[in-house]
């Protein structure tokens, strides 16, 4: 599975910082590292709702620190089946 | 008007014509429509008739489409070329003929004697050396140089035998400095704007490939509007997002800090205009160059390397870059530059007016890596980096030769080739001023130093670790 956080200047200033670290962190305590690859998007042309992601083809808009378990749970770690 | 000088205005006009045609497919039939268009008559501006004019702006839509005699981005329009003196140093009619012959006196080789009371140079003797000029009390002898001449410090200009400008291919490193600096525009850089059209054309929308933009940090002082107008602008020409070359700059002072470090002298690799003077003048320097890629190509490598598929356009101040990405090392990354200029003449060409739209942020690089627009922003940025990886002084002390302009350049690297001075870091670049004053910049100001400075201030990140988190993916 392919993940992509956008780096863009929108996302960027909403935490994508964060996001990728929490991502990175979820991916090890899930033991999801051959299944999962974390990579950098430039604009996902949702500008005004980040941060924005994309899970293989499908984009999800709006990840915060908040919501991050609910949605990492929901279109990755369910998908991968761990 | 947007521009410094008449000049520029015209090469925009040509570069937002021939733009306008290729945006709407009817290059083929309007290019010859071109030149009426843009001298519409029937009294000539310019030159002795309109006739003339409309055959030189003919020949600046070949440089437009990038059609030239030479593969050199940089080309001479012989037809626009005023043939202007070249007979050195002269004596004029200001000389009142006085009885101190203090120009006489200042002459090394002889060459100056006096005839009817007035001073008369021997062109067979006279070495241009200029004492003379600096001797007079009258300021009456004057140097005839050639502005292009003047401005080219790599000396790649000659005359040739019809009195017109000549390019030496070899020794020229593409700075751009003739372009700007003829007043007649007779020396252009070619443009690839019809190559950024094509790949904007053909990712239908972004849904084929995206199209993104790489901005130099030199562009805050240059539009009028605010930057994130400008950042909706390149975004309503087509391309997917617009990235900070900035970002790449914060990459690359990390990098040229550790490399300094471990060889304790290196010349800067920003500036390709700098790189190739040190390549054709400085040959036995070349192993100094720092090996570090360009911010322009630093952060391309990493956007193609998270998205291969995707199209880069560098759009920025500078005509070296033109043939920087032509290089081996830079073009797998970069596949098309343009300059300011030539993206106004873009915006115009597809009448996208920067006042109306919303304002959209740019913000992916720190402080560090904007200021590297100025002259001195590298070598701080170096320092910032040396500080922030926790290297003390002890092991390694910055004692940075922060040189514009070639001569400036040249001075140093003449120092250092000595090993006089001390200086363990030359940070190269060849417009005065550094890129903000890029021959293809729209204004050219002390106004574009404060800017630089102020958008530095204005990004969210202050130190370059903080930048550069995104190389964690």
């Amino acid at each position: 599975m392919n993940v992509y956080v956008c780096v863009g200047s929108s996302c960027h200033l909403r935490g994508s910082y964060k996001i990728i670290e929490l991502m990175k962190e979820n991916i090890e305590k899930n033991h999801l590292e051959d299944k999962v690859t974390l990579s950098a998007a430039f604009c996902l042309g949702k500008c005004t709702s980040g941060v924005t992601i994309k899970v293989d083809d499908e984009i999800v808009c709006g990840v915060s620190p908040e919501n991050f378990s609910e949605i990492f749970n929901k279109y990755i770690a369910e998908k991968v089946g761990a | 008007m947007m521009f410094d000088t008449s000049v520029q205005e015209l090469k925009y006009k040509v570069l937002r014509e021939v733009a306008r045609l290729a945006f709407e497919d009817r290059l083929e039939e309007g290019i010859l429509s071109i030149a009426e268009k843009i001298v519409p008559g029937p009294e000539p501006t310019m030159r002795c008739c309109i006739y003339k004019e409309r055959a030189i702006v003919n020949e600046r839509v070949k440089f437009a489409m990038n059609q030239g005699k030479s593969s050199n981005v940089i080309e001479v329009l012989p037809i626009a070329c005023d043939e202007c003196p070249v007979d050195g140093i002269q004596v004029s009619q200001a000389c009142r003929g006085c009885i101190a012959h203090r120009c006489m006196n200042a002459c090394p080789k002889d060459a100056i004697h006096i005839e009817n009371h007035k001073a008369v140079i021997d062109k067979s003797k006279c070495v241009e050396c200029g004492r003379c000029l600096a001797a007079c009390p009258y300021s009456a002898i004057v140097k005839n140089e050639r502005p292009c001449v003047r401005a080219c410090k790599p000396k790649a200009i000659s005359i040739d035998e019809n009195r017109c400008a000549k390019i030496d291919d070899e020794k020229c490193i593409a700075c751009g400095a003739c372009v700007y600096q003829c007043p007649f525009g007779a020396i252009s850089d070619k443009s690839y704007i019809l190559d950024t059209i094509e790949l904007l054309k053909g990712s239908e929308n972004n849904t084929k490939y995206n199209v993104h933009a790489v901005v130099a940090p030199s562009i805050s002082g240059q539009f009028s509007v605010e930057l994130g107008k400008v950042v909706s602008g390149i975004k309503a020409l087509g391309f997917r997002s617009v990235m900070e070359a900035a970002l790449g700059a914060d990459m690359v002072a990390f990098k040229e800090a550790s490399e300094l470090v471990e060889k304790g002298f290196l010349t800067s690799s920003c500036c390709p205009a700098f790189v190739r003077y040190i390549e054709t003048q400085f040959p036995d320097m070349k192993d100094k160059v720092s090996h570090n890629l360009s911010p322009m190509a630093e952060i391309a490598r990493y956007m193609k390397k998270h998205e291969p598929n995707c199209k880069i356009v560098f759009i920025g101040p500078c005509t070296a870059k033109k043939a920087e990405i032509k290089l081996e090392t830079v073009s797998p990354y970069i596949d098309n530059v343009i300059t300011f200029e030539e993206l106004q003449a873009l915006f115009d060409a597809k009448e996208v007016a920067l006042d109306g739209l919303e304002s959209q942020p740019l913000d992916n690089a720190s402080y560090y890596g904007r200021i590297f627009a100025r002259s001195g922003g590298l070598a701080d940025a170096v320092a910032n980096a040396l500080k922030e990886m926790d290297i003390p002084e002890d092991v390694f002390k910055l004692n940075p030769a922060v040189c514009d302009g070639i001569d400036n350049c040249r001075t140093a690297l003449l120092k250092a080739r000595k090993g006089v001075g001390g200086e363990n870091f030359i940070e190269g670049m060849a417009c005065i001023d550094g890129c903000i004053g890029g021959a293809a910049c729209l204004t050219h100001g002390p106004k574009d130093k404060l800017a630089v400075d102020k958008y530095g201030k204005e990004a969210a990140e202050k130190s370059i670790r903080d930048a550069i988190y995104v190389l964690e993916l």
